[in-house]
């Protein structure tokens, strides 16, 4: 019998961690204890400066800590892993700037006011009248951005999975929350939970074979195993498989990303935002972990696939977002294809390939929230205008906003002095110093395919005459302006100014094994 | 112990829960299929445990539970608004969110 040995744990290197799921304990208990006039202020006080703390704790800590495992294993603090926390912070903090506002729904935020009353009931009209607000919203959000700190630093299978539940439960429920157009977001919710649940059972059936090939649950351990194999093994290859299919589902690639156009468009549109920026940065970290360090050994037998779904991610994305007529719709089927083009840099699987994805990942999320922050300004009287025809003419009617979409969309595109340039280069570059030549060209036309729509859309904005049902733009709060004029701002510095990040993710990029 | 024979069982149990979840039209049942490939994972767990003489895999199989317990939470909560507002919990009903 050995003796049971304490875990050395450095909580200093742990308290991002901590930090952001403290403070969800304390907003549960703050539901319970604060009276209802002072709860939304309280929650909004408490999660933000919890955020906003575990950013100032993930500089620290990187400027400060050894790199290595902590906690006994479970977790391991490197660059990758740091670079990742810190952005997944950055992306919820303005997610959290856009949730928050008020202003752009004169009924109150973009939640239900009470999520329990029946969708067109007496109730909830008595609600709305009430003008009360769900603030369980913002311990759910902490919650879930603790399980994303996590994910990306997990370093057995069992945290790994963990670390994902404790993410997606709360989204679930998130998704299911809007307040306006209440039943497609139910059935949003149903069917990420659906999906969800089920890619989380793949993802743990995968783990399960691969413990049972290698004894051990550590990533380091199952490196070690795998180093050692002299012949291929089944068992082995389907664990790969499985947890591949688990975490593509989650990035939300082509084919296992069906559920991503209904979800997106059903959520609330700053949960949506969030959904597609933190999530996927998450997601991404996770597989770029997993496929690196346990499984790095096996990159012969994951590569080809990886190319496949790379190829098939970019060109169905930016094909069936040509056919969209919603903006939210169509923006999901952008974060697919973008979802292609970080695959690339992924599939090329070394250190250039693992910075040009950080590099991707900062540059595409705050594009994306900023999008889905713009989205949420443009209204009709019932609600968000997501039909495309209701854009026409925005452009005239509010040009400062117009310009701030376009802005993004060419950063999507891919035009020169945007972050998405850079981005896009970096992969593509990767990719053919890693021999992937194919993929590159597959990219490029899939990059002009998606080009195309984003240029009909600015025209749509700019020179189409308004119809008579078209939009207004409700004039924000501070926050979302705030938030929307953080991502815009940064998609044009890292255009033009990219060195200092390239330079940084440069560094960071090397996974600890 | 031969852990074959087990890894098989589990195999067969997660592939019946899959294709459960993709085939039935029921929310519900749906669920329940999802609870059966979690187990399905648990026996895979627990066998390559036995097999390796070491913890790791009972301990992974209790968090599952606990998992399994939090999500069930969840779902039906979710399943239940569903059915609410629409008197039904077919997965074809629920159908607003098309192409």
């Amino acid at each position: 019998m050995t003796p049971i040995s304490v875990v050395d744990i450095d909580y200093v290197a742990l308290a991002p961690v901590i930090i952001v799921l403290v403070a969800a304990v304390i907003g549960v208990l703050l539901e319970a204890f604060l009276p209802e006039a002072a709860r939304r202020s309280g929650q909004l006080l408490l999660t933000g400066s919890a955020v906003a703390l575990a950013f100032l704790t993930v500089l620290i800590v990187a400027a400060s800590r050894p790199f290595g495992p902590i906690a006994g294993g479970s977790l391991m603090l490197d660059g990758p892993g740091l670079f990742l926390q810190g952005l997944i912070l950055l992306t919820s903090g303005t997610a959290i700037l856009i949730m928050a506002d008020r202003r752009v729904d004169p009924g109150g935020d973009a939640f239900a006011g009470r999520v329990s009353t029946l969708p067109g009931g007496e109730e909830e009209r008595e609600v709305s009248r009430r003008g009360l607000m769900q603030t369980e919203v913002w311990p759910l959000m902490l919650f879930c951005i603790g399980g994303l700190l996590l994910f990306v630093t997990s370093n057995d299978l069992l945290t790994l999975f963990i670390a994902l539940e404790i993410l997606s439960l709360p989204l679930y429920l998130l998704v299911g929350m809007a307040r306006r157009r209440r039943l497609l977001s139910q059935e949003a919710a149903l069917k990420y939970f659906l999906m969800g649940a089920l890619a989380s059972a793949i993802l743990l059936f995968g783990s399960a074979l691969a413990y049972a090939y290698a004894g051990t649950i550590e990533f380091a351990g199952i490196a070690e195993r795998i180093s050692e194999r002299t012949t291929a093994n089944t068992l082995v290859i389907a664990a790969v498989a499985l947890i591949l299919v688990g975490l593509l589902f989650k990035i939300g690639a082509v084919p296992f990303g069906q559920w991503v156009p209904d979800v997106y468009q059903g959520a609330p549109t700053p949960v949506t935002g969030f959904m597609a920026a933190a999530v996927k940065v998450a997601a991404v970290g996770a597989l770029l972990r997993v496929l690196y360090v346990p499984f790095g050994g096996m990159r012969w037998e994951w590569e080809p696939v990886l190319w496949i779904v790379a190829s098939l991610t970019m060109l169905i994305g930016s094909l069936v977002a040509l056919a969209q007529s919603d903006i939210k719709r169509m923006l999901a089927y952008s974060s697919i294809a973008n979802a292609g083009f970080i695959l690339i840099g992924v599939a090329a699987a070394d250190q250039v390939g693992l910075s040009s994805v950080l590099f991707y990942l900062l540059a595409y999320s705050v594009a994306t929230l900023a999008a889905f922050g713009i989205v949420t300004m443009v209204r009709v009287p019932t609600g968000e205008a997501t039909s495309l025809e209701q854009w026409a003419g925005i452009g005239r009617r509010s040009p400062l906003l117009a310009t701030a979409f376009s802005l993004i969309l060419l950063s999507f595109a891919g035009i020169p002095l945007t972050a998405g340039f850079i981005a896009k280069f970096g992969v593509f570059t990767a990719a053919i110093t890693a021999g992937a030549l194919p993929l590159v060209i597959v990219g490029i036309v899939a990059s002009a395919i998606a080009a195309a729509l984003y240029v009909r859309i600015i025209v749509r904005m700019y020179f189409t005459d308004p119809v008579s049902a078209s939009a207004g733009v409700a004039s924000p709060s501070p926050l979302t302006v705030a938030g929307v004029g953080l991502g815009v701002a940064l998609t044009v510095i890292l255009g033009v100014f990219p060195q200092p990040v390239l330079n940084l993710v440069e560094q960071t990029s090397i996974f600890v094994r | 112990m031969s852990p074959d024979a087990y890894l098989s069982l589990a195999s067969i149990l997660f592939a019946i829960g899959a294709a459960g979840v993709l085939l039935r039209r029921n929310a519900i049942i749906a669920f329940m299929s999802i609870e059966l490939m979690l187990n399905a994972a648990n026996l895979a767990f627990v066998t390559a445990a036995r097999a390796w003489g070491n913890l790791d895999g009972q301990v992974v199989a209790f968090f599952v539970m606990v998992v399994a317990a939090a999500e069930v939470v969840v779902g039906l909560a979710i399943i239940m608004t569903i059915f609410r507002s629409r008197q039904s919990t077919s997965v074809d009903e629920t159908s607003l969110l098309r192409w």
